[in-house]
């Protein structure tokens, strides 16, 4: 190599090195649908932000596949959320809701050798919210539109040292609106003031000047997984409320099955307690309620969280293998129920 | 306002477009890449073949047309599906389906939610390994929509209904063929439905119009089931035990459960082991105080009947048979509601109430007895449904 050759690519890493990405509000607020991720200027790695961009989480989020996930969100300049009620963050147009999704080789050591697959961005436009998913190279270097989505096949090292291996589903832009949607539009699903009390994060969203309004929620959601969060109807309730009642819900795209999951729902029929299957065919594994008290094998609500068979498996998208330890804690709750 | 809406569609569809698809490598991709590239306006064309997906399709572009070559030609087989709940899922207004069919869905086939003024036209969904519990439930799944028109759609083996139509109003299902499903054609939870010309053939029950409590729209009414064929409904029930229609008894013509202001006239129904028509209130215990389980304001009438009842297939339906003198009824009511449900049953055939004096009574206290229509008129006859002219002028 020569002298200059050599120079030439140090002075060349030296630049994308310090190349730091700037947010491009105006993209954010166009109409444009870029190809290219790193166009928005939001994100300097799958799970790395760009100035402006804040990382959040949620007390119990949706599960995917055992993928972990990296929240960010950039709110345009000067402007910030507010926090009315328990529920929803209303984010002023401009706001960028991002979510990356990725797997370490081994879960044991998940900050080492991961691979982010996807980043879903929820932009909120004047005509209100866009989805928009982006799918990473191999490298990892670049993540382009993807609006058809993707399979992609993944393995990794499981917690309990077991190899896993799944075809891992980008959602297509519809599939987006599949478990985004409100009546007829697009809405986040995630930031909820609830789900976001952890305590502390609401303050310190707060005193960086990204939040006004409350600071706390009424009936904050338990860590579905920390027993010294919540009682275990607590949990399994949060589990079912992040996991479920996006579509679940009255006015969510299974309204239809009158089966109703969220935090608020009276423990009622329309909860599944003693109610009968609407329109789920084999779904309902030959059992007759949702939830039958205290014999949570004879519920289809745990049968159908347990399966991997589609047509069977809820939810329908987002999940090809079972979340054994949230199956658990949903039957210990139906178990305990009289 | 809505000739402002006409406008505008009627402005993209000046500029409508075709978006055609071949079969081949990346079907899927491609595929699901036009259904959302789609403008309002637009026909997506699937050119003939058979196209292996892997991944449930789905359309939410208002007023796209998706149009194949024919339910021979154009096949959609989701066999390999490792996802999603449907074959192909609709959530857009004015959406046109014709021409293609849907195979092997590992859920419903297709799907359409919240999607007013859909047409099903000349479109096939068949499990093709014939009648089997882990089919999926529902082969046209038109939910929580105005105005459904369904015409010459062909559905073979769901495990649930063929053809359900649910939570919606202002329906046609006509020139229709269902076969080898639980229940041939169902109107469940609907306002507003003309069932007219169809066959509904070796299914286990042909022709349901029921309604289901804790539902967000219930109180099904105004149903007319007309000018249909409804035989040889003889496949045994297959469907997964807990679902409604898993208590359809094998061989039932029509069956009508917990609706009120529906009208069955003008049908051959015949060979069906069980029944030729069931009036029946829901059974099963309920919370629901919005709910009413009986069946109310029925008409019978005019319907030409084949043979039936010689093989009721339901827990004391042979005690029954026998108590009856050995034959069981063509026409059956089980008496929920006594005089004031105004049912109206005049087949000149064998009709027969049970007598049950309320809703939730087990059949082994029924009282059997022939029927007669109470002397009160009954109700009048129910409008035709009318689908907007756009509609119709797709279904051509």
């Amino acid at each position: 190599m020569t002298r200059a050759l050599a120079l030439g690519l140090f002075w060349l890493g030296l630049v994308s090195a310090s190349a730091v990405p700037e947010v491009n509000e105006a993209l954010i607020l166009s109409d444009a649908m870029p190809q290219r991720l790193q166009d928005f200027g939001l994100l300097v790695d799958g799970k790395t932000p760009a100035p402006g961009v804040v990382p959040y989480h949620l007390n119990t989020p949706l599960f995917s596949d055992y993928a972990l996930k990296f929240r960010f969100v950039h709110l345009p300049k000067g402007k910030k959320a507010k926090a009315t009620g328990d529920g929803l963050l209303d984010f002023p147009v401009g706001t960028v809701l991002i979510k990356s999704f990725g797997y370490p080789a081994d879960m044991r050591a998940p900050d080492r050798d991961l691979r982010i697959l996807e980043t879903r961005l929820l932009i909120h436009r004047a005509g209100g919210w866009v989805a928009l998913p982006y799918v990473w190279n191999a490298e990892g270097t670049e993540a382009r539109l993807k609006r058809a989505g993707q399979r992609i096949d993944v393995s990794w090292t499981h917690s309990d040292g077991q190899v896993r291996s799944i075809s891992y589903a980008v959602p297509n832009a519809n599939q987006c609106k599949g478990c985004h949607v409100s009546g007829a539009a697009i809405t986040p699903i995630g930031p909820k003031v609830r789900n976001l009390d952890d305590g502390h994060q609401l303050q310190a969203l707060a005193k960086a000047g990204l939040l006004s309004g409350r600071t706390a929620a009424v009936h904050p959601m338990p860590v579905w997984d920390r027993p010294e969060s919540g009682s275990v109807t607590a949990r399994a309730r949060a589990y079912l409320d992040a996991n479920c009642s996006h579509c679940h819900n009255r006015a969510g795209p299974a309204d239809t099955s009158g089966l109703w999951l969220d935090w608020d729902q009276p423990a009622d029929t329309n909860l599944g307690i003693g109610k009968r299957p609407t329109a789920a065919g084999r779904g309902s594994v030959g059992l007759e309620f949702a939830i039958k008290p205290g014999d949570p094998a004879a519920s289809y609500l745990v049968a159908r969280m347990a399966s991997t068979e589609p047509g069977i498996a809820m939810p329908e998208l987002g999940r090809s293998v079972t979340h054994d330890e949230a199956v658990a804690l949903v039957s210990q709750w139906i178990g305990q129920m009289k | 306002m809505q000739a402002a809406a006409l406008a505008v569609l009627a402005a993209a569809q000046a500029q409508a477009g075709t978006i055609r698809v071949e079969p081949g490598d990346g079907a899927q991709d491609r595929l699901q890449a036009a259904l959302i590239d789609a403008k309002p306006g637009d026909t997506v064309e699937i050119a003939a073949g058979r196209y292996d997906l892997t991944d449930g399709l789905s359309l939410d572009v208002a007023g796209v047309t998706v149009k194949g070559a024919g339910p021979a030609a154009t096949i959609l087989s989701f066999k390999g599906q490792k996802g999603a709940g449907e074959g192909l899922l609709v959530t857009s207004d004015d959406v046109v389906l014709r021409d293609f069919a849907v195979e092997d869905s590992r859920g419903d086939g297709i799907k359409s939610k919240g999607a007013d003024r859909i047409v099903y036209r000349n479109v096939r969904v068949e499990w093709t390994g014939g009648p089997k519990e882990t089919n999926g439930a529902y082969g046209l799944y038109p939910v929580e929509s105005t105005d459904v028109l369904i015409d010459g759609a062909v559905v073979k083996g769901a495990s649930d209904a063929g053809i359900y139509v649910g939570q919606s109003k202002n329906i046609i299902v006509r020139n229709s063929t269902a076969m080898y499903n639980v229940a041939g054609i169902e109107i469940e939870n609907s306002y507003s439905a003309d069932v007219h010309s169809n066959l509904a053939m070796h299914n286990t029950g042909g022709i349901l119009v029921f309604d289901l409590p804790n539902l967000p729209q219930q109180g099904g009414h105004a149903i007319r089931v007309f000018s249909n064929r409804v035989e040889k409904n003889d496949t045994p029930n297959f469907a997964p035990k807990g679902n409604i229609v898993a208590s359809v008894p094998t061989g039932t013509g029509v069956m009508v459960m917990a609706n009120r202001d529906v009208h069955v006239f003008g049908n051959v129904i015949g060979d069906n082991g069980t029944t030729n028509v069931m009036v029946v209130a829901y059974q099963s215990a309920f919370t629901d105080k919005k709910y009413d389980p009986s069946a109310r304001n029925i008409v019978v009438r005019d319907n030409q009947h084949g043979r039936a009842g010689w093989a009721p297939a339901f827990p004391g339906g042979a005690e029954l048979a026998a108590a009856l003198g050995g034959a069981f009824p063509s026409v059956l009511w089980d008496g929920v509601g006594g005089a004031a449900a105004n049912v109206h049953l005049k087949d000149p055939v064998m009709t027969v109430s049970l007598n049950l004096p309320a809703q939730g009574t087990p059949i082994t206290q029924a009282q059997p007895a022939a029927y007669a229509a109470p002397a009160t008129a009954p109700a009048k006859d129910l409008p035709t449904i009318v689908m907007p002219a756009a509609m119709e002028a797709a279904a051509k």
